[in-house]
């Protein structure tokens, strides 16, 4: 992820991302990118362009997604899935160390050195995702060393979309459908090529590798128009302006007990957004207990653990434990970090198994809404 | 058991990895409540364990998990790391199964202190409520170093019964160097001279110059409320006032999420709030 000015751009052969995932693998990086599994487009290990989900696109609403085929062979032809890049820089399950009781003594053991990752089609959102993670685990009082790791060595090749689903609303964020940097090489997929654009000097040295030629001015501007028809093409919208005031005022509002009715407290929403951080930390002991792992795992606002102090809850309804996701992830975010905590990437609207829609949820507390 | 405990290659900067403390002493102090005394066992053992008072640690059982506990003792650091316990729950009930000797993991000092930087010049107003007084401990030690600094030194500190106060061997002491004490229990016991009800009740009784007066309370969220209340009403500035808060909290850098208040991570932010800044939220029920 160095810097390095973008500078810039070339045009591939479709066939090149085989080299490419190849050439990666080569030098030492696990490629992980979209594959489908589970009826879905999820993010997992690439060890070949025919993992990818050529041909196909997925249709997302609140609380449903569904595969098709599509009628050509397009590789990024599809917006994001339930997995985010979080999965890796900041693992649902990880190890923060071992700790071992031996006869006089505790022996405290550092976990694995980290792995070293190329990320394979990261979407605007999930740039920003990622940048907005990097202000948590990196930017904060402390750092977390396990995520900045990763994060330091992971190699990032975006990709511009270039059609939107219904649950998408990133032009309200400002975090799409282009890739705005952060990246080491963007590429926008035409029916027979790829543009690269190059975004940093570890990105060019990976472009060299590849068989490319010069791109022309028309690539550029074919780029362009394809980013404003995925843009026009967005239908979901979420306003922002008056946050973190909005959600302090309304604290009490009675859209909080009304959203309390539908929502399950079932998770999904925290688990599938890509900024979400909030974690546990277990004991796992052996069995016989000379060995116990701390092991950090991802954890919900939504579980009523969450915010278990003995003798009591802080949060003991459905109506607090949203209170606190949405209003964390659009006011106090932004004082904590500076930014907003949604990058407009839809997840959580598609993956709420009863359709859960915050930007409706915004909307209802601006009372721009019936309630 | 001896301790020597391993120093770990490379464990320097990460915020989650413990230090390896040993028990030296226990000391029940109330029913389900104990002070333990640790030291270091790795290179810098004979360091005193430098904090601010309400500061709080992250005390680790191997096999059981952590918890956030606050340092109950002196700050000048002669009487060692101390730490003042309830027996409430799954780690602090095998906490209370340890005995000198035993090895725990130690991460910290965490989090922002009492204000005694302010101090100087102004009565000080402690209220307590039971375990409360355990992050004000080391401000009583603090004070009583050089009374002659403040004011009208007070506390006020409420327990459930006579038996439930805390360091009550301590009291003729802290009385003689200076502090104004005033226990009130909610339920007296056999032999109990004090006073009967909740704590805040007590607060109008003492003498104080309201304006230039810091206040500093910690205790049940209730407690503190109405505490709050009394000395805003008897015309103490909302900026003097300071609490201490007590949130879910499994990293206590600021990582984790579980102690958030609005805009607030405890852990960091906190625990100990000039109260302005979290009075909006304070206010908003299950918040
Ligand atoms: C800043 C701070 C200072 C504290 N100082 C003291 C002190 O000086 N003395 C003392 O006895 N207690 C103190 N506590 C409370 C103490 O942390 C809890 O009593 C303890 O975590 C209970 O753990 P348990 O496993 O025995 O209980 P369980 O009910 O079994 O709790 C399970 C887990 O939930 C979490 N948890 C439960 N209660 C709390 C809580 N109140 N605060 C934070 N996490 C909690 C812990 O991770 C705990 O291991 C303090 C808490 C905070 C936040
Ligand atoms: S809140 Fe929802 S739309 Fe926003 S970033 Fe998280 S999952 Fe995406
Ligand atoms: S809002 Fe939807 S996804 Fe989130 S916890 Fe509630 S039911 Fe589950």
């Amino acid at each position: 992820m160095s810097g390095g000015p973008a500078t810039g751009h070339a045009v591939i052969d479709k066939s090149e991302i085989e080299t490419l995932i190849q050439g990666l693998w080569k030098s030492g990086y696990t490629v992980v990118g979209p594959t489908i599994a589970q009826s879905a487009i999820v993010i997992d290990e690439i060890k070949s362009a025919a993992d990818l989900p050529i041909g196909w696109t997925d249709l997302q609403e609140g609380g449903s997604y569904r595969l098709k085929k599509r009628d050509d062979q397009a590789y990024f032809g599809y917006a994001v899935g339930p997995h985010s890049w979080k999965k890796y820089l900041f693992p649902a399950r990880l190890t923060l160390y071992t700790i071992k009781k031996n006869a006089a003594e505790l022996e405290i053991i550092a976990p694995d050195p980290a792995p070293r990752y190329a990320f394979l089609g990261v979407r605007g959102c999930d740039l920003r995702a990622i940048e907005v993670q990097d202000r948590t685990f990196l930017q904060g009082a402390y750092v977390d060393p396990h995520y900045k790791a990763r994060r330091e060595q992971a190699l990032v090749i975006a990709v511009n979309c270039a059609q939107a689903a219904s649950t998408c609303f990133c032009t309200s964020m400002g975090t799409g459908p282009r890739a705005r940097g952060g990246y080491d090489l963007a590429l926008t997929e035409f029916a027979d090529r790829f543009l690269v654009e190059v975004g940093s000097e570890r990105g060019q040295g990976v472009l060299a590798s590849l068989a490319s030629r010069p791109a022309v001015q028309a690539d550029l501007v074919l780029a362009d128009n394809q980013a404003r028809a995925t843009a026009e093409s967005m239908t979901r919208t979420l306003d922002v302006s008056d946050m973190p005031g909005l959600f302090y005022e309304n604290l009490d509002h009675p859209r909080w007990d009304q959203v309390a009715e539908r929502c399950l407290s079932c998770t999904n929403c925290t688990m599938v957004c890509p900024t979400c951080f909030c974690h546990s930390v277990d004991d796992v002991p052996d069995l016989a207990g000379e060995t116990s792992q701390r092991v950090r795992v991802w954890d919900s606002c939504f579980n009523p653990e969450f915010s278990h102090v003995a003798g009591g809850n802080t949060r003991p309804q459905i109506r607090e434990r949203y209170r606190q996701w949405l209003t964390h992830k659009l006011a106090s975010w932004v004082d904590q970090f500076g930014v907003s905590g949604c990058v407009g990437c839809g997840r959580c609207i598609t993956w709420c198994p009863v359709g859960i829609d915050l930007t409706e949820e915004t909307a209802a507390i601006r009372g721009r809404l019936e309630a | 058991m001896t301790a020597t405990a391993r120093e770990v290659s490379g464990a320097a900067g990460d915020p989650y990895l413990p230090r390896v403390f040993e028990v030296r002493s226990i000391e029940p102090q109330a029913p389900q409540v104990a002070t333990f005394t640790l030291a270091a066992t790795d290179s810098s053992r004979d360091l005193p364990f430098a904090f601010q008072p309400g500061q709080f640690n992250m005390i680790y059982l191997p096999g059981l998990g952590e918890v956030a506990i606050s340092i109950s003792g002196d700050p000048d650091g002669r009487e060692g790391l101390k730490h003042t316990i309830r027996f409430i729950g799954r780690v602090t009930e095998a906490l209370s199964r340890l005995e000198p000797g035993s090895l725990l993991g130690v991460r910290g000092p965490y989090g922002a202190p009492w204000p005694l930087d302010q101090a100087a010049g102004r009565d000080v107003l402690l209220v307590a409520g039971g375990l409360g007084m355990a992050p004000l401990r080391p401000v009583v030690k603090a004070l009583l170093h050089e009374p002659s600094r403040y004011g009208r030194l007070s506390l006020v500190y409420g327990g459930r019964q006579p038996i439930d106060l805390l360091f009550a061997a301590e009291f003729a002491g802290w009385r003689d160097q200076g502090l104004q004490l005033c226990p009130i229990v909610d339920r007296a016991g056999p032999g109990w001279r004090g006073e009967v009800g909740v704590a805040p009740a007590l607060v109008h009784q003492i003498k104080l110059e309201p304006a230039n007066t810091l206040v500093m309370t910690c205790g049940p969220e209730i407690m503190m409320h109405y505490t709050i209340a009394e000395v805003l009403a008897k015309g103490v500035p909302g900026q003097n006032i300071f609490l201490s808060l007590e949130r879910n909290m499994q990293c206590a850098v600021g990582l984790c999420g579980h102690c958030q208040l609005g805009p607030e991570f405890l852990c960091i932010d906190g625990p100990v709030f000039p109260y302005p800044r979290v009075a909006r939220y304070l206010g908003v029920a299950h918040f």
